[in-house]
């Protein structure tokens, strides 16, 4: 078997094929929901409407796409330069550490002052956390993809050590848990009345200043040069190794904002389950999005919909939430190959 | 012979489709025992697929393969290898850690042997390589052959399983004319023992003195298949491009300032390559310095010097007599080095840009592509339009991914962002390799308009015709060593051959 590339796709193969990933998708569901013993229209309606069937879950979703649009958008800007970042998990948690560490009291500024300080501080965490493992692949040739998936489980053991430690909630009763944030360190609702905070804001804002960071900074041409071919670009005079350890600045940031936005925004303290994989499941949503930073948002409100989607299902319909797992996985390798099969023909001999 | 001889090979109406492009059209012919024949034809003519077709790389999309009257499963290398078919490839497939002997046997012995039948096997390779003249230390690791050599060895490998049939791609190509002559006698002691050869070439001269018939393609078509005795170089050469050939014409111009020097420097070696030895070189403005030698001799080195990405580690590296502050790639385009790199799509450019974006890849940083650190995409399509007129790039657009592009248009492409900016330096590393004959005579002419304007040119080549053809002054490159610097027809090309081969050099060394 072979493969051979297409010139010229056309639209038929462009917008088909994704389609019928994600019909295929629809029917594995299907399937799946038939095997728990519920009927498949139903489950698939009771995701759809968990979703998106009223203010509350739209705004459920939303807020559950937060912290993946942050993310999502670490993930893609270092995938296009091609650093490996697996852990986006340890970076988010770098920035909800220093969320905590400067919000629950130890600073007593107003909010206009403080939110941007533990933001940036947050975000300086986490660029410093990528920081090193980027070093050791630019000066020592270390791969990433190892140095950076480990630091994951480091990072849990460290916040872990903090809250049985230094950052332990005197009042919380022996819980693993911080102090909870001062009120002025809280993001605030942008509509009043209505769960959805200021954190899903910054995320879009994000997700703007990253593709025009792309696509209009002469950053951004470097970063994508690199990705693309570094060898052509150290050729042409790039300075890729400064390109690189920059995008790992950036991405190590944006993940980070993911920690601090649901420290500040939703939860209001640190306990170690604040993640449930956001930094893993932002590779499905990059993914998904092709790595396009406008794309990030509309993945991650997909991939979002579809965990609270199937959430409220479990509860109405009883088939296990793990449906959603496996709805994303095979989205995402559905989508893969459809987008491969978009670029190139499957030929025998 | 002659006509009476049997058939052993019948190609029936090949064709091979990649997509859009037909790589062979229904090619047919015939293959004798105990004849050389020469398929000929530009790059990108179709010899390696149709080779390959019959190899059982490819399979072909039409027609059949006949071998010694009996048809040949498609796609089964082993069936053709069964069969008596042994194929030297451009690119060796030999373990380097492993030695002459085991690689010959590698593959051809069984593997569940314990003890290897290595004294009956070493007796038969001494005899194979007494027979075909092919001579070659048994015991060497291959790693520490030199081509030449592991090109002997894969053709041992090949009559070590009994080939009847020899197909040979390209495989002067990496050879000094003394080897050429060689590889050459080998051919004819192995047809005088009733083997047949293919010999791949788009060398008119090798074709011409080596084989009975020459099969002539262009753009996958079999236009010609001539008797070697009845035709001659000309004639091959007009079949071969389809029109009437010229070379190009080269003006006397004068010799100006030292542009570029290189004293006694040495740079580090990378793996089997070797880097330079205290190599001595003067680019003078208004001359083209040809580098000849045989691949692998240490001209990487010499083209990432003067490219920028690498340093002396020794000597000294002048631009116009005076020592640069830094050695970088962005120090060398400041100081006037258009870079035209051996590889279009590894280095050149990146494949999956546009045009425009590959325009200004090393311009991008400055005004006026970028300012505050933001690009000024307008400005850089401008200059891509600008390129794609001046240069004659055929593209749709300037928004064109690269890779779309066929190789001659790229390096149009490459050839005109590097010398918009009116360099002083050109190095032009491998500029025509894989080109069509247009592309071909388009680059040399450029280059020599380079050289008018008062450019000095490095040309790095390793087809030594053309070195000979274009250059003003010529040096042999050999293990990093640069010989002196020989004046245009100082030396003939057999001459030339003895510096590639690396021995001159040691003279020298005996004389100082």
């Amino acid at each position: 078997m072979r493969l051979e590339p297409i010139a010229d796709p056309g639209l038929t193969r462009t917008l088909g094929l994704p389609a019928a990933a994600l019909a295929l998708t629809v029917i594995i569901g299907s399937l799946l929901a038939l095997l728990a013993g519920a009927d498949p229209f139903a489950t698939l309606g009771l995701i759809v409407k968990g979703a998106a069937g009223s203010r509350f879950a739209i705004l459920e979703t939303l807020n559950r796409a937060t912290p993946l649009i942050f993310t999502g958008l670490a993930i893609a800007v270092a995938f296009r330069a091609r650093l490996w970042n697996i852990g986006a998990e340890a970076q988010l948690y770098a920035g909800a550490v220093m969320a905590v560490v400067l919000g629950a009291g130890a600073l007593g500024w107003p909010a206009y002052l403080l939110l941007p300080a533990m933001a940036l501080a947050a975000a300086l965490a986490g660029a410093l956390t990528l920081l090193g493992p980027t070093i050791l692949k630019t000066r020592f040739g270390v791969d990433e993809v190892v140095t950076t998936l480990l630091l994951n489980f480091i990072a849990l053991l460290f916040v872990s050590m903090l809250l049985e430690g230094p950052l332990k909630d005197p009042m919380g009763m022996g819980w693993p848990k911080s102090a909870r944030l001062i009120p002025e360190a809280r993001l605030p609702r942008i509509v009043e009345g209505l769960r959805l905070h200021w954190g899903f804001g910054l995320a879009l804002i994000s997700a703007a200043l990253v593709w025009l960071i792309g696509a209009r900074t002469t950053f951004g041409f470097e970063m994508c040069a690199v990705g693309r071919n570094a060898n052509a670009a150290a050729f042409a005079g790039m300075p890729v190794n400064a390109v690189m350890l920059k995008t790992a600045l950036l991405s190590g940031g944006l993940a980070a904002m993911a920690g601090f936005s649901e420290v500040a925004g939703l939860k209001g303290s640190l306990t170690l389950d604040i993640s449930p994989g956001f930094g893993y499941t932002g590779i499905i949503v990059a993914m998904l999005a092709l790595l396009n930073p406008l794309g990030v948002v509309v993945s991650a409100i997909f991939v979002a919909g579809v965990f609270v989607g199937a959430d409220s299902m479990s509860r109405a319909a009883g088939v296990p939430t793990y449906i959603a797992d496996i709805l994303l996985a095979t989205a995402l390798l559905t989508m893969v190959l459809a987008i491969m099969l978009t670029r190139f023909r499957v030929r025998r001999g | 012979m002659g006509g009476a001889a049997a058939v052993v090979l019948r190609l029936d109406r090949i064709t091979k489709r990649f997509g859009k492009l037909t790589a062979n059209d229904a090619i047919s012919f015939e293959l004798r025992e105990g004849e050389v024949i020469a398929l000929l034809g530009e790059n990108g003519a179709g010899k390696t697929t149709l080779m390959n077709i019959l190899f059982g790389h490819y399979t072909a999309d039409a027609g059949g393969v006949e071998l010694f009257g009996a048809p040949l499963p498609p796609g089964q290398p082993r069936a053709a290898l069964a069969a008596g078919v042994g194929m030297v490839h451009q690119h060796f497939t030999l373990a380097d850690n492993l030695t002459v002997t085991e690689n010959i046997l590698l593959g051809a012995e069984p593997l569940w042997r314990l003890r290897l039948g290595r004294g009956a096997a070493r007796a038969r390779i001494a005899q194979l390589s007494e027979d075909y003249g092919l001579k070659v230390a048994r015991d060497a690791r291959v790693g520490d052959l030199t081509v030449g050599e592991r090109q002997r060895v894969e053709i041992l490998k090949a009559l070590y399983r009994d080939a009847r049939i020899l197909i040979l791609d390209e495989p002067t190509a990496v050879l000094t004319p003394q080897e050429t002559d060689a590889l050459f006698a080998t051919m004819r002691k192995a047809v005088a023992r009733g083997l047949s050869v293919v010999f791949i070439s788009h060398k008119l001269h090798e074709v011409m003195a080596i084989s009975s018939r020459v099969l002539v393609l262009r753009h996958g078509r079999l236009v010609g298949e001539v008797k070697t005795a009845e035709t001659d170089r000309h004639r091959l050469a007009e079949l071969m491009v389809g029109a009437e050939v010229c070379a190009p014409r080269i003006v006397e111009g004068s010799e100006g300032a030292a542009h570029l020097t290189l004293e006694r420097v040495t740079t580090p070696d990378r793996g089997s390559a070797p880097g330079l030895k205290r190599a001595a070189l003067e680019l003078r403005a208004g001359r083209i310095t040809g580098l000849a030698g045989v691949s692998g001799n240490g001209q990487a080195a010499l083209a990432d010097l003067i490219a920028g990405l690498i340093g002396p580690t020794e000597g000294r590296l002048l631009i116009a007599g005076a020592e640069p502050a830094g050695w970088s790639p962005r120090a060398a385009l400041g100081a006037g080095v258009a870079r035209i790199p051996e590889d279009r799509l590894k280095t050149g450019a990146i494949a999956d840009f546009t045009l425009t974006e590959n325009a200004i890849l090393e311009t991008y940083h400055a005004p006026p592509f970028s300012r505050r650190g933001f690009m000024n995409w307008r400005a850089a399509a401008d200059f891509a339009r600008r390129i794609i007129e001046r240069y004659d790039v055929r593209c749709p657009g300037p928004e064109t991914p690269i890779r779309l592009l066929s190789g001659g248009n790229m390096q149009k492409l490459i050839l005109g962002r590097a010398l918009e900016a009116t360099p002083r330096i050109v190095l032009a590393n491998q500029p025509v390799r894989g080109l069509d004959i247009g592309a071909v005579a388009y680059v040399q002419e450029q280059l020599l308009a380079a050289r008018a304007r008062g450019a000095a040119v490095l040309l790095i080549s390793e087809d030594l015709d053309e070195v000979m053809a274009l250059s003003d002054v010529i040096h042999v490159i050999s293990e990093g060593r640069l010989s002196p610097a020989f004046a245009r027809g100082e030396r003939s090309a057999a001459e030339l051959g003895v510096w590639m081969a690396g021995d001159g050099f040691a003279e020298r060394a005996d004389a100082a």
